[in-house]
């Protein structure tokens, strides 16, 4: 069996078996629910409802504010209570629309009651986007500007990102373990959109039970393979995985198209299954609780809105006193000083940690021992480019081709001298890219 | 107007501050929040390890002196790191074992005849100004043990070719020959086994290149270095001795260039050093190759039979342009596409 793999990267402690074993449970929010309006890449929504309105299960709250963007949906059924600021995962205070739950669960008619077989191309795409659909895996980039090309002759390669390479996190794992089905036909929804398309599910090898079980369901499909990867961190970063799956190599001046692919996750494309073939906009999504701070670490099937608080509670509360709790996986994640935050549509995890391993070591001198430069899977050399980054020299910096830093974080998990290369990185990545805006 | 609206935001923000400060704030950081567990101790640590089979050799070769220049050498070593940092008010960094480590290799480079100060001062050399003048671990452009070997060489060079010794811990005559390169470049006799066994003459770590090979593989092995550097060293210097030497391709011979002098402490623990090599793959390929070519003219064509030490502080020099010149190219990278002449 060929293995697929890019070069670089790093092998840290995997953790999944915390909560891989357990099967998702649908967990009904207690509380009332927040609905941030910006929970995608690109232009906020626009809030359509007002307060003291009744909403339905599925019923829009909020449409897209422009092409690139997205709708929300309500996931209960209740009553508006206002459109106010509220605390999000990233730590900032956004418009959020926040809704009373009266535990009804009153469903709102689908969002496209045409069966799939009679739509065509742009009414495929067109329900996509009116169910709010955006990539899952943490970006949440929306879905139907992917599937909408320049060129969509030239997309040849439909790659469903399975790989899971952060550690701890099992909500695609379990996903594709219990709805393969919604999986394949999804992605054969997708792969009919394009000419030249055919489907790909690029599955890391430590989970040869789902390699196995996708093998089997896609054993008669001509169009649809599984590939295995290696079990590496970045293997699910974007770039990385295209160069798995196709040796094409992309850099951030490019977009996945250009290489003639399409890549989703596994989340999303579920997603779209539903949306297409039940017309049901995007209002769950799977989150893992866990880590060694947490009694029972759990699988969820979450309503977008529920309150990560109640979350912990579901999972048997803390066994542990928590030293840091991160939304999403130890790698990309972010750390969270209080969890009365909404679960948005890209949230993948609740990590708690009984150890801050940051605030653990003190950062020292580098000894320029080259282990970041291994790790980087965009072949830089992190050291220079976090000095270059610290001394605010962003000649040197963009000579060194600092914009091309994919912000994995390899670098800093491997540094012996635990310095913090990527936050380094990241910041002057952030001031260069707020210049280009203007 | 403004004004009021602003006042009534502040307020409203800090009141907000206000009751999140009531409830315990979790801390935060930028990703990510993991981190490997090898640190710079560690490193340090498998090196020091790696150099054990090397100087036990050592030390039964040489007799009980050997241990007492140990001491001092690594005791200074540190003393100096401590000392300078405790002057400068610096936190101090001697738990990082690397001044433990330079001290170490210093000894390893000095013949077991020198008066007993010569490692003392040797080793004030290594750490204080080739290592901490510049800025301390990582600064420095040179290695500093060799650094303070080859001041040494070039200041007391009387004492630091006396390669006389009283042979293991008997308190037999003393031997005094010329090491076994010496005799390789003079044309004379040599016992290629005890090169590589390592009972004959030369510094305190250098007459076992077997001890030093097995050092090597555990640098290897444990992935604190990796073998390109020496291997592109030892392989360059072989077939640049094979060219030049005199002696073609004759195996006794070339096994008697790789296991006698410092070649071998050289490849595997001087030009590896993190602080004084390139960062990359492909730069420490061209520093090799360049080192072994360097060391080949210095002990075939140069005037002592010698040439390790000086081949990597020279080559300490050129690290800045071979990294200058093997830049990787970025994921993706692709060639700009020159824009079509007119006319």
């Amino acid at each position: 069996m060929a293995i697929f793999t890019f070069k670089g990267g790093v092998h840290p402690f995997d953790g999944k078996e915390l909560s891989k074993d357990k099967p998702i449970r649908d967990y009904l929010p207690k509380g009332e629910m927040v609905y941030p309006v910006s929970q995608h890449i690109g232009a906020p929504a626009k809030p359509v409802v007002s307060k003291g309105q009744r909403v339905l299960v599925g019923e829009c709250i909020a449409e897209a504010g422009g092409f690139v963007s997205a709708p929300v949906y309500a996931s209960v059924s209740g009553t508006v209570k206002g459109i106010e600021k509220r605390r999000v995962i990233t730590g900032d205070r956004v418009d959020c629309i926040v809704i009373e739950n009266d535990g009804a669960y009153e469903k709102a008619a689908p969002i496209c009651e045409k069966p799939y077989e009679e739509m065509s191309r742009e009414e495929v795409i067109a329900c996509i986007r009116d169910a709010g659909i955006v990539g899952m895996g943490g970006a949440g980039f929306p879905t139907h500007v992917k599937l909408s090309p320049k060129d969509p002759d030239a997309i040849d390669t439909i790659i469903v990102n399975c790989a899971e390479c952060e550690p701890y996190l099992t909500s695609d794992y379990r996903k594709m373990l219990e709805e393969p089905d919604k999986l394949i036909r999804g992605l054969q929804i997708e792969v009919a959109l394009f000419k030249n398309a055919r489907g790909v599910l690029a599955v890391e090898d430590n989970k040869p039970d789902c390699i196995r079980l996708l093998k089997e369901k896609t054993a008669g499909l001509s169009d649809i393979s599984v590939v295995p990867l290696k079990t590496k961190y970045p293997q699910g970063s974007e770039r990385q995985l295209i160069y798995a799956v196709t040796k094409r190599a992309i850099n951030s001046r490019m977009l996945p198209a250009d290489a003639g692919c399409i890549v989703n996750n596994v989340d999303t494309v579920i997603a779209i299954c539903n949306a297409v073939t039940e017309g049901e906009p995007l209002m769950y999504r799977i989150v893992t609780v866990t880590g060694d701070a947490v009694k029972e670490p759990q699988n969820f099937r979450v309503r977008t809105g529920t309150n990560y608080a109640e979350l912990i509670e579901a999972a048997g509360g803390f066994a542990h006193e928590p030293a840091k709790i991160i939304s999403g996986g130890p790698m990309m994640g972010f750390a969270l000083f209080t969890t009365d935050v909404p679960v948005t549509k890209t949230s993948s995890a609740l990590l708690c940690m009984t150890e801050d391993e940051v605030a653990k070591y003190a950062p020292s001198a580098c000894i320029n021992c080259g282990r970041c430069v291994e790790a980087c899977p965009s072949r830089l050399i992190p050291s220079r480019l976090a000095d270059h980054a610290s001394h605010f020299n962003e000649e040197e910096f963009l000579r060194m081709n600092g914009m091309e830093c994919v912000e994995c974080g390899s670098c800093s998990y491997a540094c012996p001298a635990k310095r913090q290369l990527a936050q380094n990185i990241k910041s002057m990545r952030r001031m260069q890219l707020a210049k280009r805006k203007k | 107007m403004a004004e009021e609206i602003k006042e009534e935001k502040t307020g409203a923000l800090a009141k907000e501050a206000k009751k999140e400060e009531k409830a315990a704030l979790r801390s935060v950081s930028s990703t990510p929040h993991i981190r490997d567990k090898s640190s710079t101790r560690s490193i340090m640590a498998t090196v020091i390890i790696a150099l054990l089979p090397a100087t036990g050799v050592g030390i039964i070769t040489f007799g009980p002196k050997t241990l007492l220049l140990l001491a001092l050498s690594i005791g200074s070593a540190v003393l100096c790191e401590w000392g300078f940092e405790k002057i400068t008010k610096q936190k101090s960094t001697v738990s990082d074992l690397s001044a433990v480590l330079t001290g170490l290799l210093l000894a390893l480079n000095l013949p077991v005849a020198v008066p007993w100060w010569m490692p003392v001062l040797g080793a004030f050399f290594a750490i204080v100004v080739v290592k901490m003048l510049f800025g301390g671990l990582g600064q420095n452009f040179m290695n500093p043990a060799l650094g303070a070997r080859c001041f040494l060489v070039l200041s007391f060079s009387r004492y630091m070719t006396d390669f006389s010794y009283h042979p293991g811990w008997a308190s037999a005559d003393a031997v005094s020959s010329a090491t076994p390169l010496a005799e390789v470049k003079a044309g004379g006799a040599y016992d290629v086994l005890s090169m590589f066994i390592g009972n004959e003459g030369g510094t305190i770590g250098e007459t076992s290149a077997f001890a030093l090979l097995i050092g090597g593989l555990i640098l290897i092995f444990t992935g604190v270095i990796s073998w390109h550097l020496s291997t592109c060293y030892l392989l360059s210097m072989l077939l640049f001795a094979a060219i030049f030497g005199g002696h073609g391709f004759d195996p006794l011979y070339l096994a008697a260039q790789l296991g006698g002098g410092g070649l071998m402490l050289g490849a595997f623990f001087m030009a590896t050093d993190y602080v004084t090599r390139p960062i990359t793959r492909k730069g420490q390929v061209i520093y090799g190759i360049f080192l072994g070519i360097l060391t080949g003219i210095f002990r075939i064509f140069g005037p002592g039979a010698e040439g390790v030490s000086y081949a990597i502080i020279i080559g300490n020099l050129l690290v800045p342009l071979i990294e200058r010149i093997t830049e990787p190219k970025h994921f993706g990278y692709k060639k700009p596409v020159k824009a079509e002449k007119k006319g």
